[in-house]
């Protein structure tokens, strides 16, 4: 007998499959990316859901340490994307604003 | 019994939504042709599956200390996704990648 969490696992889990493809495949910077913030909202949500499937929940503070690194981890990839460097960038965000 | 009940259809009904929202984000993530296309694809996914997913996951846990913590995640996803696929999407336009433009969509030769 399969319940909704099972169901959610098992539909997280080949969409990870999906989003790892394309992180793998994808011909820009910005499509793999998009496809790791992608992966790790994924995770996030894999975590809470296997919480609830093996009766734990208490994997939720683990998913929202997660979602915070997630997105902390996104913004600095897309900093160093586009200016080459993580420290003050000042002079050159004015140059290209 | 029957609030019982309730709850546990709710919680199938939405998280059953966001597991098909969410599946539907993956296959757009691999089908769709362009990088800005791609970024509705990653939007879906962030944000409807992940609130659906969330809030099926609120109606099976109850009142209980797990629902703070589950609309804290919901609070946090919100915030942060819509942010995230913004400034990916300027970053990608200030590095001047270029949309993919169709048949009759160009915008200047509509004035033209």
């Amino acid at each position: 007998m399969i319940d909704q969490f099972g169901a959610a696992t098992v539909a997280l889990l080949v969409c990870m499959v999906m989003t790892l493809f394309r992180s793998i495949a994808g011909p820009t910077v910005f499509d793999r990316v998009l496809a790791v913030n992608s992966f790790g909202t994924k995770t996030v949500l894999l975590i809470a859901v296997y919480g609830f499937l093996s009766g734990r929940p208490d994997f939720l503070d683990l998913a929202l340490v997660y979602a915070l690194m997630n997105f902390i981890g996104t913004i600095a990839v897309m900093k160093f994307t586009r200016f080459g460097d993580l420290a003050g960038m000042e002079e050159d965000e004015e140059e290209i604003l | 019994m029957n609030g019982a009940l309730v709850a546990e259809v709710l919680s199938w009904t939405f998280i059953v939504a966001g597991s098909v929202f969410v599946l539907i984000g993956g296959i757009g993530l691999i089908r769709l042709p362009d990088f800005y296309t791609r970024i509705h694809a990653a939007g879906i996914t962030d944000t409807m599956g992940a609130w659906l997913i969330l809030i099926g996951l609120m109606f099976s846990a109850g009142w209980t200390l797990i629902t703070v913590k589950l609309v804290m995640l919901l609070f946090f996803l919100a915030a942060t996704s819509p942010l995230a696929s913004h400034a990916l999407a300027k970053a990608a336009f200030l590095r001047g990648l270029e949309p993919m433009l169709g048949r009759g969509l160009e915008i200047e030769d509509d004035h033209d």
